[in-house]
């Protein structure tokens, strides 16, 4: 059956508190999800007090003061610090996102951290993706064709062709859709997920693509596609503000105009 | 067991089922012709509430409204199994359970259809 609650080894229990620097008047309480897998024992959430006018604007920023200055066993994925790379999606104050994008003004009172919802959960923020990269891989995401590139230009696409891979070509990969859509948590086994679906559909949309109807055929299940019910969280959630029920509605129109 | 496949195994699964596409169209297209038929039907009953036996059997009777209602129950109760179906495949994930449970809300469906059409025919036909 699907959980609608925590197995018991995942209930969170009370943490730490950090207190804020003698003399810090622009107190923020950030409360970060921690998990040990070494100790053994339930995660918890620990609670930093962070001076803020010692402290970046986004929620990335203040997680790299709390582990340089604070706690370095403080454990999270972080690359580029721009919104590119899409390492530091996290669950933010209930939404999922990217930490290097999130202004910590956006939120009054305190900022709760917690990983990807319903994600194995490897260390503290860091969530195992194996089965999401699994997923993108299994939409084969690169061009099939059989025409050979022409020998001296690259293959051509008109200007109406290029623009309907606007939307869909900047997709980083960061997971918040998957992870914020119920059907994913409850079918993830079974479901591709808004993210790998986009991307899916990134591929079909192509001009050049000469395996549309493959693709399609690879899609044509039940579960694979057909769980996704427009929920709307993963439009809802993304940070690049892209909208993956939109590509999946695209496929689901696809399917039947191909009957 | 434990599982030792590879992620990419366990996604790819056992293919794609290739089909899916006729639920979700049928899912639509009941949705629909429900719009007109829940109206007519809703607004019918409302205007023949307190209406005696007589009445409403006459009313039944007449072709055009025997042939809404059978109509109306066969979209009702085919929209109704196909989103059961959904939600029981949403929710419960244990295989024989779940197999078990969809075929039963589409036994009850079919029931359903096949007692509501014969009581309408048999009113239809003057039974």
């Amino acid at each position: 059956m699907a959980q609608f609650r925590l197995p018991k080894n995942s209930r969170i229990g009370k943490g730490r508190e950090f207190p804020a620097p003698e003399g810090a008047r622009n107190v923020k309480r950030f409360r970060v999800y921690r998990y040990d897998p070494d100790s053994g024992g339930n995660p918890v959430m620990d609670t930093y007090h962070l001076d803020l006018d010692d402290c970046g604007p986004m929620v990335l920023d203040a997680l790299i003061k709390i582990k340089n200055e604070i706690d370095p066993t403080l454990t999270f994925r972080r690359s580029c610090r721009e919104g590119i790379c899409g390492s530091c999606a996290m669950n933010i104050q209930g939404g999922n996102t990217l930490a290097c994008t999130q202004a910590i003004s956006d939120f009054r009172g305190d900022i709760a951290v917690y990983p990807l919802p319903h994600m194995a959960v490897v260390k503290d923020l860091v969530p195992d993706m194996e089965r999401f990269y699994a997923q993108y891989a299994a939409v084969e995401p690169w061009m099939k064709t059989e025409t050979a590139t022409p020998p001296d230009r690259e293959r051509l696409q008109s200007p109406a062709e290029r623009a309907r891979l606007d939307g869909l070509y900047e997709c980083i990969l960061c997971a918040c859709c998957s992870t914020a859509c119920p059907s994913y948590w409850w079918n993830g086994d079974r479901y591709l997920g808004p993210a790998a679906l986009l991307q899916a559909y990134r591929w079909i949309a192509d001009s050049r693509d000469e395996a549309t109807g493959e693709r399609l055929d690879a899609l044509e299940d039940p579960f694979k596609l057909y769980r996704c019910h427009t929920i709307m969280n993963c439009t809802q959630t993304c940070p690049k503000g892209l909208n993956p029920a939109r590509a999946i509605g695209e496929i689901k129109k696809l399917m039947v105009e191909r009957r | 067991m434990m599982d030792m496949r590879k992620p990419l195994a366990r996604v790819r699964g056992l293919g794609a089922a290739g089909e899916g596409v006729g639920h979700w169209w049928a899912q639509r297209v009941t949705a629909v012709a429900l719009v007109p038929l829940s109206l007519w039907f809703v607004i019918s009953v409302v205007m023949l509430a307190g209406a005696d036996y007589a009445t409403m059997h006459a009313w039944v009777a007449q072709p055009w409204v025997s042939v809404l209602l059978i109509l109306f129950i066969i979209a009702t109760l085919h929209h109704a199994q196909l989103g059961m179906q959904v939600v029981i495949e949403d929710y419960v994930s244990t295989p024989l359970l779940r197999m078990a449970s969809i075929l039963l809300v589409k036994a009850v469906a079919v029931v359903l259809v096949v007692a509501a059409v014969l009581a309408l025919l048999q009113v239809a036909l003057g039974g």
